[in-house]
């Protein structure tokens, strides 16, 4: 073949890029294939194609996009967790001359993968996972307002995700950290394809994350049930409600940012570049000006499953809704008037970095009231210590600690002296796992019975939360204690032998969270082969106080056969307590949207653009783009999007429920 | 609805809705567009703020002034607002239910946008042409990528103005197909908005830098 002919077929890619000679990468892959194989194996022997197929990759119901995003989410934890271990290795051995295991342009693609992966794989999808689950139910509602669009914004998560995997075993991922900081990640100094396949990635899950929020914004705003006014609603969907604004607000910052940046790469733009008027900074701003809502945009419905816990297992009212509402909307606003924390070394005066250092101090303000009602809540409740309630006290002393190193970072002459350190590090893994991972701990242990009709396991879910705490500690405490000492992060190689110790410590620690996770594993499969013992026919198995508790578990397609009707806070409760009966018969019909193969072929295509995109493979991309138009046109030729599912079938479901009730008392 | 007589203290609180509970087909589309709509205007935004930081680094190269030609552009912005009235006639026409009219209208609006783009096109091969494309200053890059931005939209505003033609073409004027056209509506009228924005903030002020 002619070369012109191989590189319009290959672009740039070519046998090279396989990274056949590193055997870690080797191993991998070979651990992975296995695996896939196997699975795929394992699917086409059951015959289940056709079954996932048709009732979770074309779904549009609310419930099973939810636990995609999940198993998304904790798939991604996998690799992000490895990654983390890697460093973790890496960093304990590489003293006295050592270069350690990972050469330069290996680790370095692997802390950007970690925050990456981590960020917008794990965390992302975990908490759009759970609001996408759990919102709907709370306000009464059959689905979501978009229904279609939701399955779509779920694939193109999954498409981002897939990409960034690929780049594991196609070439290579970024080298620049995980925000791609310009002009590092501009074509003079990042000219492979690392970069474009973070761009890319970022880009396609990122059309699913703004997609998925101005759904989930509608819903709440269009689809409550009757009575629920706004003060009267769950205070979790008060979280989603602000969380998913933020990502409105956000994420098209990213989305630009990073276009601009791509155009820089592609057509030889000059934003970020130092030459012909290009200004790396603006970058650095834009990016963060994304990149400081984000953080509140993870840790807010965690905040919104540390209230429902916290309320549900002290058996009271949550203290202070009122407050808990302002304050997550006051930390709304305030998290776009904070962005220029992130870099007062920049050197933009005493002024302007006063400004910000004051702002982010105030943030602490509506975060403190918040941690200040959930201990009033608690206080003189009946706390009940069930495995959620653990994780939200577990959070509620680590958050703390996380939160003040962040007011010592707030102040701009301290950060001069911690700005890129791993005090640093320290502090922002101790908001976003003590605050972000142990909320989706709690919020998956929450909720659990609800998706699925039982319990999880109590002793597996005390080995991995013991773990996770304790892991999480002996694992970051060291690396406060090295970043106060002003050792920077990102280091493959360390000078100084006294140091070796805290970086061993902080191995024993990863060493220690990888049981809490492991744990967890064993804690789902073992609750799933128990699952007669731990099974709960009420749908209430907690005593809970919202409506998510009042269907079955798991709730019917429809989730509720009557729409129920709100007249207090903690509807359920209210129900409850003035002694409701659920109607008995007299069902009807139930309209409902129809499942559809559009979202996952549009993501699909739109991955194959982005891989030709990334490579450099023209008609890829022309085809890929072509396809995603087509298809989006003949998706929408398609007027008959819904169906009604009969009484009699409602009236079936509902009495075999009210049957094992009945059997149960 | 059934909660509405609950507020007299003797009546039985009413828990459920035993009757169906109906959101009106659609009812949710016009408020998530308009979400839709201002997650794009933050992206114009970050491209106009973009404008503010480097429309002036002309890094030794062509500047503005020298390269705007305003009576082209006059022409241009003239097509684009008059696409906006005649989007704004179909929509008379399609709640008087005229299809045919609404449909005129429409072929009139496609004309218009198709003109806009015609003449930006010319307007970017021409200073292309000249050597002053977007890698010459981040002054062109920001130009062309904020220009090109809106132009990009335009072009899929077109697109879908041919798909809603055919529908409604061959579907009538149903609910489904008229709140599609309120949807482009907004985007059409939307665009015209920010291009109101780049013609005072690029072209106007750019051409007396």
């Amino acid at each position: 073949m002619s070369d012109a002919l191989t590189k319009f077929i290959f672009g740039r890619l070519t046998l090279d890029a396989i990274p056949y000679h590193e055997p870690i990468l080797v191993a991998t892959f070979a651990a992975v294939a296995l695996g896939g194989i196997a699975l795929v194996g394992a699917i086409s022997y059951f015959k289940l194609w056709g079954y996932l197929w048709r009732e979770w990759f074309t779904t549009v119901d609310h419930k099973r996009i939810g636990i995609m995003y999940m198993v998304l989410g904790i798939v991604m934890l996998l690799r992000g967790f490895s990654d983390a271990v890697m460093m973790r290795i890496q960093q304990s051995i590489a003293f006295n001359g050592s270069e350690g295991y990972l050469p330069a342009e290996h680790y370095d693609q692997i802390f950007t993968a970690h925050g990456v992966i981590m960020i917008f794989f794990v965390a992302m999808p975990l908490v759009t996972g759970l609001m996408n689950y759990i919102m709907p139910l709370q306000i009464g509602a059959r689905d979501v307002s978009f229904p279609f669009l939701n399955n779509f914004s779920f694939w193109m998560t999954a498409a981002g995700a897939m990409l960034v995997m690929a780049s594991l075993f196609v070439g290579e991922f970024a080298r620049t950290g995980w925000l791609a900081m310009a002009p590092l990640s501009g074509l003079d100094f990042s000219p492979d394809v690392g970069v474009d396949y973070y761009i890319w990635s970022l880009q396609i899950a990122g059309v699913g994350t703004t997609l998925s929020a101005i759904n989930l914004i509608t819903t709440i705003v269009k689809l409550r049930a009757p009575g629920m006014t706004m003060m009267k609603m769950p205070i979790f969907c008060w979280a989603t409600l602000v969380t998913n604004v933020l990502i409105v607000a956000a994420f098209p910052v990213l989305t630009a940012v990073l276009a601009l940046l791509g155009l820089d790469r592609y057509l030889d733009t000059h934003f970020f570049t130092n030459t012909f008027g290009g200004n790396p900074m603006m970058y650095v701003n834009l990016i963060w000006i994304w990149g400081h809502p984000e953080v509140y945009i993870l840790v807010m419905p965690a905040f919104g499953v540390y209230s429902e816990v916290v309320s549900t297992f002290s058996g009271k009212r949550l203290f202070g809704y009122t407050s808990m509402v302002y304050a997550l909307i006051v930390i709304c606003i305030l998290s776009y008037l904070v962005w220029l924390h992130h870099f007062f070394t920049m050197g933009s005066g005493a002024t302007v970095n006063s400004f910000f250092g004051i702002t982010t101090m105030i943030i602490s303000i509506p975060t403190g009231a918040k941690i200040f009602n959930w201990l009033f809540t608690m206080y003189r409740g009946r706390i009940r210590y069930e495995l959620p309630m653990m994780w939200a006290v577990a959070f509620m002393l680590t958050f703390v600690i996380g939160g003040m190193t962040g007011v010592m970072l707030a102040i701009p002459p301290a950060d001069f002296v911690l700005h890129n350190s791993l005090f640093l590090v320290a502090h922002f893994h101790n908001v976003i796992i003590g605050g972000v991972v142990f909320g989706m701990f709690a919020g998956i242990n929450y909720w659990w019975p609800k998706a699925f009709g039982f319990k999880l396991d109590r002793k597996w879910g005390l080995v991995s939360f013991w773990s996770w705490v304790i892991g999480f500690w002996v694992a970051f405490a060291p690396i406060y204690v090295v970043g106060l000492m002003g050792i920077t992060r990102r280091l493959r190689t360390f000078d100084d032998p006294s140091l070796q110790i805290w970086f061993v410590i902080a191995g024993i620690g990863a060493a220690i969270i990888a049981v809490g996770i492991l744990a967890f594993l064993i804690q789902i499969v073992v609750s799933i082969k128990n699952r007669e013992a731990l099974k709960d026919v009420t749908g209430d198995p907690w005593n809970g106080r919202t409506l998510e508790w009042s269907t079955s578990s798991p709730p019917p397609d429809y989730n509720f056969a009557f729409t129920p009707v709100i007249h207090d806070l903690d509807a359920w409760a209210d129900m409850k307590k003035r002694g409701c009966e659920v109607p008995a018969a007299g069902w009807i019909d139930i309209h409902m949207p129809r499942n559809t193969a559009a979202g996952i072929i549009l993501a699909g295509l739109s991955a194959v653009a982005g891989f030709g995109l990334i490579w450099h493979i023209w008609w890829m991309v022309a085809g890929g783009m072509l396809g995603v138009i087509g298809t989006a046109i003949f998706h929408s030729f398609n007027y008959n999007r819904d169906y009604n599912i009969p009484a009699a079938e409602v009236a079936a479901t509902e009495t075999a429920r009210l049957d094992a009730l009945a059997a149960r008392a | 609805m059934a909660h509405s007589n609950l507020t007299a203290a003797d009546a039985a609180p009413v828990f459920w809705e035993t009757e169906p509970h109906h959101h009106a087909e659609g009812s949710s589309t016009m408020l998530g567009f308009w979400l839709y709509l201002m997650s794009d205007c933050l992206i114009f935004g970050i491209l106009f703020a973009s404008w503010g930081v480097y429309g002036r680094n002309f890094a030794g190269g062509p500047t503005s002034h020298e390269l705007f030609d305003l009576k082209l552009v006059a022409v241009n912005t003239a097509l684009l607002l008059l696409s906006s009235i005649t989007y704004g006639f179909a929509m008379i026409a399609v709640h008087a239910h005229r299809k045919a009219a609404a449909l005129r209208w429409l072929v009139v609006t496609l004309l218009f946008g198709l003109g806009f783009l015609g003449i930006e096109l010319f307007e970017f091969h021409h200073l292309i042409h000249e050597g002053a494309g977007p890698g010459r200053s981040a002054f062109l890059s920001s130009f062309f990528t904020l220009v090109g931005t809106h132009g990009l939209h335009v072009t899929f505003g077109s697109i879908w103005l041919v798909v809603l033609m055919v529908q409604v073409s061959a579907k009538g004027l149903i609910p489904a197909n008229v709140r599609r056209l309120e949807c482009l509506s907004l985007f059409w009228h939307f665009l015209d908005v920010v291009w109101i924005g780049v013609f005072t903030f690029v072209y106007l002020l750019g051409s007396m830098a």
